[in-house]
């Protein structure tokens, strides 16, 4: 851990999404590759009734010292990445604040509210708008369109969790995420699953 | 190989609360371990079961809670390390044995798991089962942290042997689905021989009969009590109770569970550190009385934090009105006065709230101007999301067809709901089907009684529901009931081969078992055949036979009816991202708003694989999102969606 820095501590990271949308394997992964270097770290999550379509949110909270809450205080983020676009402005209602970063995948899932016309999904020139309007940083990536180039929409999380590297917010790189990867799935997925990675972070970088 | 057992002595992994309470019962080394799925418990016999094998653990997937703390108890009687796991509610279905062994005690360590659902996150209720510790005079552990959760999970078997009763260890969703840094420790060579010992006298607990009957009680109940004393005096002892803080407090704060990290984290974001004391108890019942006693002594002020209902304040403001001659009159913040609420979870800034009000500490999380600002933007920005049946899931197509055969039958019947996935079919993704919800088994028992009341005029046709692994937890017995005393009603067993809902466990109605293994199955037709009932079995993704089908059973006055929908859960292993059909719209025939169907689509079904293109004015296909089941195709009145068939 002596050359990996955190920029506060505790670092506190939303990963957001739709349940189906691999919110909770993303979380793990990431919390897997800043565990491995020694930081303490909390993963608070809720699943079971939220996967049926319902909205997701995973806290990371990562510190040198100890152990913290599973619950980020409000208006304490100081990353969130997003999965789904509206998903980024429900966090930053309640954990935005001025100086906070967002990571956010365009691709819309609509919910059934919009999908029978009881409310409208807004436009992604708004949303990004908005998002800027929040944050003091941003990054704006079509992860689903990537991830259907690999054969399925499922690999939006680890291109995300790619890109979240690339943005330098924590020491997260592509040799820690191969160990976790080595260790979590067989062999025969790590390679897909690498290229979705270097997608990911090739898409901050640019 | 899992993490579970590869770990070394000493390593320092990322633990999920419900894997670190697994590892504490491997490294207590557990020969039985039995329980009944329900989140947030679910992971801890499924790990079990995964390593079954490897260190010769019987692990099962019981029909119900009470069989499961049964089946665990058997082990601890013949000598054996067991453990019994399950959700909040499921307590409740084992309260009625677990009393009985309470009184009885235990001989091999014997410890029931159970994983609470304050807020309700993924249950019915918020009810808990501190209460029943206290009832039933059995001792409560409640780890603070993930690293206790292994701890004391461990502890808790060592306990359960020195007092020969059972112990319960209490976990919460933040702990049991939440995730943190744990240091593991060795994994024993068990070597386990089980025998039952039953050639002693009465109250010999280790060589005689293990009886609970009348003429005995007393000596037993004084037994069970002095166990609870000898209980008492280790907790006072135990490193799971922790003190922080000056030695003089303004305050002292008293808590619990994963309160104890929101506590933590409140007292350092408001930087009162050196005005609040934190005494963090890991033992709950019984209350270690001479460490309260000690701490209760060094301040005038007391905020007892815990979730949901006031079992700590209560308990612990008893005993401060007993030993107020010793240390004095003490104000106590909490429920009572309204510093915290009793209903839903706690978290952070509920406690920043209550210390920032008792300290008299200002605190700000944002300036008022962005949060009215992202307040204005999320409400354009942020569509709400309510939960709905998976693309592709069966019981959409199931309630559709429900709903349905209700309204034309048109003599205002309805459905008593049940626990499940399906249990969202009281809105608006099951069209509102559901008009009654309560416990595991109570629709279909609600219905018996429903169905008797023809006497008093009632003449609406009454249906219940449940799935598979419902019918057999609870719903059996409420059937037979309803036979026997031929009430005339329909229950809808919604057939996904699996307990769905927590992720695919196995049920007795399945040929495999928890650890893979092949089993023989119950016929869940045959069963009800058996006991009487008339029963049809249908494919719910048949629109129109399904609705035939149930419009039949409805108008049928004679006795008890099932209907079986058997068609499996989108998310099963087999069936997961394998479409059956490629789906499409074709526009040119999709008019719309102007077809006269009300998007029957879009507007009505709102499956989430289905999108409306408000440009084109057409429902669509989202290809990310659809999984092919078809169904759509079957309800759009001018065929406009065309399915084909998946090679």
């Amino acid at each position: 851990m002596e050359n990996a820095q955190l920029k506060n501590d505790p670092y506190n990271l939303i990963i957001t999404g739709v349940g189906g949308q691999g919110n909770v394997l993303a979380s793990r992964m990431v919390g897997d590759m800043l565990s491995q270097l020694g930081f303490y770290v909390t993963i608070g999550e809720t699943f079971g009734a939220s996967q049926r379509g319902g909205s997701v949110m995973s806290h990371l909270r990562i510190s040198a010292t100890s152990t913290f809450s599973p619950q980020i205080p409000k208006g304490r983020a100081h990353m969130i990445v997003a999965l789904e676009p509206t998903e980024a402005i429900r966090v930053l209602r309640d954990y935005g604040n001025p100086e906070v970063s967002v990571l956010c995948n365009t691709r819309p899932i609509q919910s059934i509210g919009v999908i029978s016309g009881e409310q409208a999904y807004p436009a992604l020139k708004d949303i990004r708008e908005w998002v800027r309007e929040l944050s003091l940083s941003s990054w704006f990536i079509d992860a689903t369109e990537e991830a259907l180039k690999l054969g399925n929409p499922i690999f939006g999380n680890i291109i995300s969790v790619g890109a979240l590297s690339a943005t330098k917010a924590l020491p997260l790189d592509r040799e820690s995420f191969e160990s976790v990867l080595s260790r979590k799935m067989s062999p025969d997925k790590i390679p897909v699953n690498l290229e979705a990675f270097d997608i990911g972070a090739g898409m901050v970088r640019e | 190989m899992s993490i579970l057992l590869q770990a070394e002595k000493g390593a320092r992994l990322l633990m999920m609360g419900n894997d670190a309470i697994t590892r504490g019962a491997l490294e207590a080394g557990i020969s039985v371990a039995a329980g009944y799925p329900g989140t947030p418990s679910s992971e801890i016999i499924e790990n079990l079961s995964k390593v079954s094998e490897e260190r010769n653990i019987y692990v099962e997937w019981s029909v119900n809670e009470k069989v499961a703390t049964e089946v665990a108890a058997a082990g601890s009687f013949a000598g054996l390390r067991s453990l019994a796991v399950m959700k909040q509610v499921g307590v409740n279905v084992a309260a009625d044995f677990l009393l009985h062994l309470a009184q009885s005690g235990t001989r091999g360590g014997m410890v029931l798991v159970s994983c609470e659902d304050p807020g309700a996150l993924s249950s019915t209720n918020e009810g808990e089962s501190r209460y029943y510790a206290k009832m039933m005079e059995f001792p409560l552990l409640e780890p603070g942290d993930f690293q206790e959760a292994k701890d004391m999970t461990k502890w808790a078997f060592q306990l359960s042997e020195e007092i020969r009763n059972v112990v319960m260890v209490r976990s919460v969703t933040r702990l049991s689905h939440a995730s943190g840094n744990v240091v593991v420790g060795e994994l024993p060579t068990v070597e386990a021989e089980a025998r039952f010992r039953y050639n002693g006298v009465f109250l010999d607990q280790m060589e005689g009969p293990i009886i609970n009957l009348p003429g005995i009680v007393d000596p037993l109940h004084a037994r069970q009590q002095e166990r609870l004393r000898m209980a008492s005096e280790l907790m006072e002892e135990s490193p799971f109770n922790t003190y922080t803080g000056p030695d003089a407090p303004e305050l002292l704060l008293i808590t619990s569970s994963a309160c104890t990290l929101y506590s933590r984290e409140a007292i350092h974001l408001l930087g009162v550190d050196d005005r609040v004391g934190l005494l963090k108890l890991g033992t709950t019942w019984p209350l270690p009385s001479r460490l309260l006693t000690k701490y209760l002594s060094i301040t005038d002020r007391v905020l007892i934090v815990e979730e949901v209902l006031p079992f700590l304040e209560e308990n612990i403001e008893a005993l401060a009105a007993r030993i107020a001659p010793e240390i004095g009159i003490k104000t106590f913040h909490g429920k009572h006065d309204g510093t915290l609420p009793t209903t839903n979870e706690l978290n952070p800034d509920l406690l920043v709230d209550a210390l920032s009000k008792i300290l008299d500490v200002p605190y700000k999380s944002v300036s008022e101007d962005y949060a009215k600002r992202a307040q204005e933007i999320a409400v354009q920005g942020s569509p709400d999301r309510a939960l709905t049946f998976c693309p592709g899931c069966p019981h959409r197509a199931s309630f559709w067809n429900i709903h349905n055969a209700l309204s034309i039958d048109n003599r205002d019947g309805f459905m008593c709901g049940d626990i499940g996935c399906y249990s969202l079919a009281a809105g608006a993704s099951g069209f509102q089907t559901l008009k009654t919800l309560h416990a595991m088994g109570s629709g279909t028992g609600l219905a018996s009684g429903f169905g008797k009341l023809e006497g008093f005029g009632m003449d609406q046709p009454i249906v219940s529901v449940c799935g598979d692994s419902t019918f057999f937890h609870a719903v059996m017995p409420a059937l037979v009931n309803a036979i026997h005393n031929r009430a005339n009603i329909t229950l809808v067993v919604l057939d996904n081969r699996g307990t769905a809902m927590t992720g695919f466990q196995a049920h007795p109605g399945l040929k495999v078992n928890a650890c893979g293994e092949e089993v023989p199955d119950i016929d869940i037709q045959g069963l009800c055949e058996a006991m009487g009932a008339k029963v049809r079995v249908v494919d719910p993704f048949d629109m129109e036979k399904t609705q035939e089908t149930l419009l039949e059973m409805l108008e049928d006055d004679k006795g008890v009816k099932v209907v079986i929908l058997r068609q499996i859960c989108a998310l099963s292993p087999e069936k997961k991202g394998k479409k059956m059909f490629e789906m499409s719209v074709n526009e040119e025939v999709c008019i719309g708003e102007n077809c006269g169907c009300n998007r029957l689509c879009t507007r009505v079904l709102k499956c989430p694989g289905l999108v409306w293109d408000s440009e084109k004015k057409t429902a669509g296909i989202d290809e990310v999102i659809c999984a092919g089941c078809g169904v759509c195709a079957s309800i759009c009145p001018s065929g406009a969606i065309e399915k084909r068939e998946v090679a």
